[in-house]
């Protein structure tokens, strides 16, 4: 059990106000609130430990590279990778996963291959495979999704084939919350040769996940989502893969050796070890503590019990929904089957409209496509609004959000 | 400056087919611009003082005491900022 009360002190945010109203926050799919502990994290650091790391020989620099070091090892730890040389960090899920498709991808990637994705991907696991499509020629495939939003399975065995060299899926759907099984589309997908590319950013901060258990081949996930500063995240991939990889950008702390040939004219290059083969420039370092103190975090309540609070939430929210008459619940409609994610329509209001009227009331929730337009389109949805649920929510909240719902509807 | 630029932040298109445009009035002159609306427009709903559903030309449109605006079902940026010029003057 949470002590819910208790995480809620660590939230300085928790206490404003917002148009008289005291601050109910259910956007935790877009990003998560930050705790005093990492946002103390932060300022510790550049009160007391700035420097560039990985490049000079005094204290400072010593102390930053340490702890930034530290912050790759406690990551890998946290999602069960073998260790930091497979935790890449980057600015988030998408710098990830462009990371592959411009690496792995822009080589590996022959125009008679195939890319499989599915139709509820964030756009962030669509957009760069169907830019590299016009470049290498391949072709990007989607597997079906059935009408409650759940992946429809028969599809995607369908639609795989030898020429399937990558199959793309979220770990979680950030539209409907419906989880996916991973281990069952990496066997599949192994079965053909293909590897695996997990979209996580739902995951990671809701549950736990064994990247090794599910024998995936990469999985990407953003700091944001899971207590730590924007512009932090993690790509984690399989060493062997790693190591065959080109680096994506090219500069500082990511090459060994650059030595100027004078017969050639030319400079020949040699690469850092993992992870810093992928990590070109000065990294945000302090992003990079900061997810370490948002992991430390996290792994003090447990996930497990993460994931029961949101479950906990998510069955009293959607019983609580059938209380408003003109609402409908999108996604499927048994708990079980999703995480602490409710997409909902009120009937003759725009999403827009109905997350303006809540956030009159203090309310914070999202409106539109949340990036997943294809998801809408197959749906038959305009959008939709989108309640996301976190550690420091709790079932007062949602009956204040069910109260000013039923207000909503009289307007 | 513009009598829109006086009154308004920003103006999003937000995202879904709806294609609903969303105005946030300047935080200093939001009360004004509210005023100046809710002379000129037809009201057709309000809730708690907070929230005045309006018609004006053939724009339906909602404004939030909290400042902000939704307008539905206009071809545009420029036919919002036509509205809200008549409006806001």
């Amino acid at each position: 059990m949470l002590d819910v009360d208790k995480i809620r002190e660590d939230f300085p945010i928790l206490k404003r106000k917002i148009n008289g109203h005291p601050l109910i926050y259910f956007d935790n799919a877009a990003t998560s609130q930050k705790p005093k502990q990492v946002i103390n994290a932060a300022v510790d650091f550049y009160e007391q430990h700035n420097a560039n790391i990985h490049r000079a020989v005094y204290t400072l620099s010593r102390e930053a590279s340490e702890l930034y070091e530290k912050a790759h090892e406690e990551v890998a730890s946290f999602i069960n990778a073998k260790g930091m040389e497979e935790t890449i960090f980057v600015r988030g899920t998408t710098e990830a996963i462009n990371l592959v498709a411009y690496t792995w991808g822009l080589r590996k990637l022959r125009k008679e291959d195939e890319v499989l994705a599915t139709l509820m991907e964030h756009h962030s696991n669509i957009v760069p495979w169907e830019n590299l499509s016009k470049i290498r020629g391949f072709r990007v495939k989607y597997a079906r999704i059935q009408e409650d939003g759940t992946l429809d399975y028969p599809s995607l065995e369908d639609m795989i084939s030898k020429k399937t060299k990558l199959v793309c899926v979220s770990h979680v759907s950030n539209v409907t919350g419906v989880v996916n099984d991973i281990k069952k589309i990496a066997k599949l997908a192994h079965e053909f040769d293909a590897l695996v590319l997990v979209d996580g950013a739902q995951s990671v901060p809701h549950m736990p996940v064994d990247v090794k258990g599910l024998d995936v081949d990469f999985f990407a996930f953003s700091g944001h989502k899971m207590l730590a500063p924007t512009g932090i995240g993690v790509l984690y991939g399989k060493r062997e893969l790693l190591e065959a990889m080109e680096p994506f950008h090219g500069g500082g702390e990511m090459i060994r050796e650059v030595s100027y040939d004078h017969s050639r004219d030319r400079c020949s290059i040699s690469w850092n070890e993992l992870p810093w083969k992928f990590e070109a420039g000065t990294p945000n370092s302090c992003g990079g503590i900061g997810l370490m103190e948002a992991v430390r975090y996290l792994k003090n309540i447990g996930m497990g019990n993460v994931a029961n609070h949101e479950k906990a939430l998510t069955d009293y929210a959607m019983g609580r929904l059938k209380e408003c008459e003109k609402i409908t619940v999108l996604g499927p409609k048994n708990p079980k089957e999703k995480c602490g994610i409710i997409p909902f329509n009120i009937e003759g209001m725009s999403s827009h409209d109905v997350a303006l009227l809540l956030d009159s009331y203090g309310i914070m929730l999202r409106s539109g496509f949340h990036c997943a337009q294809p998801l809408h389109q197959l749906l038959g949805l305009k959008s939709s609004a989108r309640a996301s649920f976190y550690i420091y929510n709790t079932k007062a909240e949602i009956d204040r959000l069910i109260m000013v719902l039923q207000e909503i509807e009289q307007v | 400056m513009s009598v829109v630029d006086n009154y308004v932040a920003r103006i999003d298109e937000a995202c879904g087919e709806e294609k609903d445009l969303i105005v946030i009035f300047k935080y200093d002159k939001k009360d004004e611009a509210i005023k100046k609306i809710l002379e000129k427009a037809k009201k057709e709903k309000t809730v708690s003082a907070m929230i005045f559903e309006l018609t004006f030309r053939n724009a339906s449109f909602r404004v939030y005491a909290t400042g902000k605006a939704i307008f539905r079902k206009l071809k545009g940026k420029e036919e919002l900022r036509s509205l809200l010029t008549e409006l806001l003057s």
